[in-house]
């Protein structure tokens, strides 16, 4: 079905990864079983920090999922031909990263049984509503998309007319998936860290980072388990878009941290104060905010210097860098940040539990599933195409 | 015609599509009827006035927090990220920062100020919740409906006066003594200050203002211009918690 | 040909999984088989509905009040009799109703596994003979303008009984 039975042949080295992550997914239902019978109260949330690594998780996947338009866009709209290898790829990687962030929301819910409330009452004013819409609108639109033209790959045909006016309106949707994201935080009264109109921007330029980078670790991944090769023109391509999006996104920063720090407005600096200073003698984030700021740096060094960022490896070592840099501003800082100090100035300890981490390890393990998965099928089908045309040439 | 296994998991998935499409239609087109019916009455907008001066008699004096505690069971958690809070005092200097001038000679910044859900005429949280499990009446108050949250803690992010609380555990071990005529509510499920909605229904006013010995809290209908907090608010100066954000609370406090 | 005994095996093995509920009910069922044993009220004469509609639809009703006093604010209740109730599980339905011996036992018998009513939901902590709301309370200064506001939402017209009543919120 759907070219699933493709996924289900593999090698020794293939099946141990498999069932690794199987086994990481296993640890996380279970701790998400104790979750549901105990109460939210075993994770580190509280009635100040009321959301946690989730809903940071979930932040930072949307913007993985909203990235592959960084792939898409230049292939379909510029017909940039390098890309044709791997806008697949990052279609793969949108709708992985889109069911992980709709797995981030669902463990977050006190009352999942109820999530169909979202459905059945349906509330316009809530950005929470157009955000279901938009990640489901989005894993639909990439579902299709992939799906049909895998299906065209293999059946060596061209694809079908009518998918081109679809995927030119996933170019949209993706950046409205991120848009709604960032709403869902920047439209709060008397939450001043979210308060900014730059928010959406921000998280659309650290998407267009953090998932290309992503985007290259998997291409040089594949190239060294697989023998797939993406291209070398693709790959630097990529990290020129890479470079211009992380550029982007420390100049927003910068922009949000002048606002802030120059008028000096307490209730605005408090929050910056808080990560990267601390606050009443917290200091738990200020390490890791800092190591966020070095890695931004150290990848920008890397990636402004063409010649560094040609080196496969200091490539490589650079998209690590972006990745994690951006995971702690985005998948811990931001929305930690934004409740500390809380409404009424108490500064509150945030440390996720152990059920916490393995809930959250078992859907990055179940998002690293579906990926190889995926690139299996696809894999599979690009191998099968060549050999057939290795066959007719011979 | 042939339809293969391909061709048949297709057409069952647009059906389930198209199911759920006009599943949403009709929850959308039946909206609103609930509305009609009702006709209209003298405005009400219940609002309270917190005398603070009264509030300060009796020094540690926490009648009002027990009888709201009592009457909606709400649960004592000893870790204070799962406090559950319907009427609670924090410092006036916290409540209200850079409102006083710091050369006082008797700084009132550490003394208590009562808080609650403050029962904006705007209400952030009514705006950012996905199911309308937490709404504005038509009197005011802003209800919460513990059938219908999904526990999604938006409102309390949303909130501006941390006035929500989450049931982070289930809360009826939690709780001393159950008033069976007023609902425990379940884990997972967002709670605030309901004015004692369940109270007014029967014509009595809520459960902090019957216990306050000092009468320090005023309740009444704000749209009364002849009510008690009206008449109070009429000649007194009285601020309100973040006004300038625009929520219009109803809670004033007499300072 | 090779393949068949896995076939039927896996055959077997589904019915056998896709029956389960009526295996493993097997030991359970054979106790409370026959007539559920309900402890009746003893007080009142009659329910706020016939009992047989509150047989079958006692939900919907409890559904129903449910709308009508969170989200309404409507808490009055005409019986189709003409007696007034107040619409509150705890204080109408609990009035006359003991859940162990009457809706515990009922769900049990009829293998509806416990509805989350009573994650909340109290018992009445001493038994009240009269469940019906007769007559208004006194009303003094506040509480005038209170009686005020339940009194308008408190229209007449949704009280009348039908299966089928009801539009959503």
């Amino acid at each position: 079905m759907f070219m699933f039975e493709r996924a289900i042949t593999g090698g020794r080295r293939y099946w141990t990864w498999v069932f690794c992550l199987l086994g990481v997914i296993a640890v996380g239902f279970f701790s998400y079983m104790h979750q549901l019978n105990v109460g939210l109260g075993v994770t580190g949330m509280g009635r100040d920090v009321s959301w946690g690594l989730y809903i940071a998780q979930f932040t930072f996947f949307v913007g993985v999922a909203a990235s592959a338009v960084m792939v898409v866009l230049p292939y379909y709209l510029h017909d940039y031909k390098q890309f044709g290898r791997i806008t697949i790829l990052g279609e793969f990687l949108a709708i992985a990263a889109v069911i992980m962030c709709i797995l981030f929301i669902f463990v977050d819910l006190g009352q999942p049984a109820r999530v169909f409330n979202i459905v059945l009452y349906p509330t316009p004013w809530s950005l929470m509503f157009w955000d279901m819409i938009s990640l489901g609108g989005y894993l639909l639109l990439n579902i299709v998309i992939s799906l049909v033209m895998l299906t065209a790959e293999r059946e060596e045909i061209p694809a079908p007319g009518w998918i081109r006016p679809v995927i030119l309106l996933s170019i949209p949707w993706a950046v409205s998936i991120h848009t709604v994201t960032a709403f869902l935080y920047s439209g709060l009264p008397g939450r001043s860290f979210w308060l900014t109109a730059i928010l959406a921007p921000r998280f659309l330029a650290s998407a267009f980072a953090s998932g290309p980078a992503l985007l290259i670790l998997f291409c040089l991944a594949l190239r060294r388990l697989a023998g797939f090769d993406a291209g070398e023109q693709a790959i630097r391509k990529l990290a020129v878009i890479m470079t211009y999006a992380m550029t982007i996104n420390v100049f927003f920063i910068l922009v949000e941290a002048f606002t802030v720090l120059y008028s000096r407005i307490p209730a605005d600096t408090e929050h910056l104060e808080y990560l990267f200073l601390g606050l009443d003698g917290n200091y738990h984030l200020v390490p890791w905010m800092w190591l966020s700021i070095l890695f931004a740096l150290g990848a920008l060094t890397l990636l402004l210097v063409p010649a560094w960022r040609t080196s496969p490896v200091l490539l490589l070592v650079a998209c690590v860098l972006v990745f994690f840099s951006l995971w702690l501003d985005k998948g811990l800082g931001m929305i930690v940040g934004g409740f500390v100090p809380s409404p009424l100035g108490s500064v509150v300890r945030y440390t996720p539990t152990l059920p916490e981490w393995s809930i959250v390890a078992g859907i990055w393990a179940l998002g690293a599933l579906l990926i190889t998965m995926f690139y299996k099928i696809m894999l599979s089908v690009r191998r099968e195409v060549g050999e057939e045309a290795l066959a007719v040439s011979h | 015609m042939k339809i293969t296994r391909k061709d048949f998991l297709r057409l069952s998935g647009l059906s389930f599509l198209a199911a759920g499409a006009a599943g949403a239609a009709r929850a959308i087109a039946g909206r609103g009827s609930s509305a009609e019916g009702r006709q209209a009455a003298a405005p009400v907008r219940w609002g309270m006035v917190v005398n603070l001066e009264k509030c300060r008699k009796e020094e540690g004096c926490d009648a009002c927090i027990g009888a709201c505690n009592t009457a909606h069971n709400i649960p004592h958690f000893s870790d204070p990220r799962h406090e559950v809070k319907w009427i609670w005092t924090e410092p006036f200097g916290t409540v209200f920062p850079f409102s006083q001038s710091g050369y006082a000679e008797r700084s009132d910044v550490h003394l208590p100020v009562p808080l609650m859900c403050n029962h904006c005429a705007d209400p952030p949280c009514v705006h950012v919740c996905p199911t309308q499990a937490t709404w504005k009446r038509d009197d005011g108050i802003v209800m919460m409906d513990w059938h219908r949250c999904i526990g999604c803690r938006y409102c309390m992010a949303a909130c501006p006066y941390g006035s929500r609380s989450f049931n982070w555990l289930d809360p009826r071990p939690a709780i001393a003594s159950i008033n069976p005529d007023f609902p425990t509510r379940s884990k997972g499920v967002v709670e605030k200050c309901n004015f004692c909605e369940e109270r007014l229904a029967t014509g009595i006013s809520p459960a902090c203002v019957e216990a306050c010995p000092e009468k320090a809290l005023v309740f009444g209908n704000l749209a009364d211009p002849d009510s008690e907090p009206r008449q109070l608010l009429r000649t007194r100066f009285a601020i309100q918690r973040e006004p300038e954000l625009g929520t219009g609370p109803s809670v004033y406090y007499l300072v | 040909m090779r393949d068949r005994i896995w076939i039927f095996a896996g055959l077997a093995l589904f019915v056998g999984v896709a029956t389960l509920p009526f295996w493993s009910a097997h030991g359970r069922t054979a106790g409370i088989a026959g007539v559920p044993n309900l402890q009746l009220p003893v007080r009142a004469r009659e329910c706020v509905a016939p009992v047989e509609y509150m047989r079958q639809s006692h939900m919907q009703l409890l559904l129903r009040w449910r709308r009508d006093v969170v989200r309404l604010d409507e808490r009055r209740y005409v019986a189709p009799g003409g007696t007034v109730y107040q619409r509150s599980l705890t204080g109408t339905c609990l009035g006359c109703h003991n859940k162990e011996q009457f809706c515990d036992r009922c769900h049990a018998y009829a293998g509806v596994s416990g509805p989350y009513c009573w994650n909340c939901h109290n018992q009445p902590a001493t038994r009240v003979a009269g469940a019906s709301w007769q007559a208004e309370p006194e009303l003094s200064a506040v509480q005038q303008a209170a009686g005020s506001a339940a009194r308008f939402l408190n229209q007449p017209g949704n009280e009348q009984l039908s299966p089928f009543h009801g539009s959503r919120p």
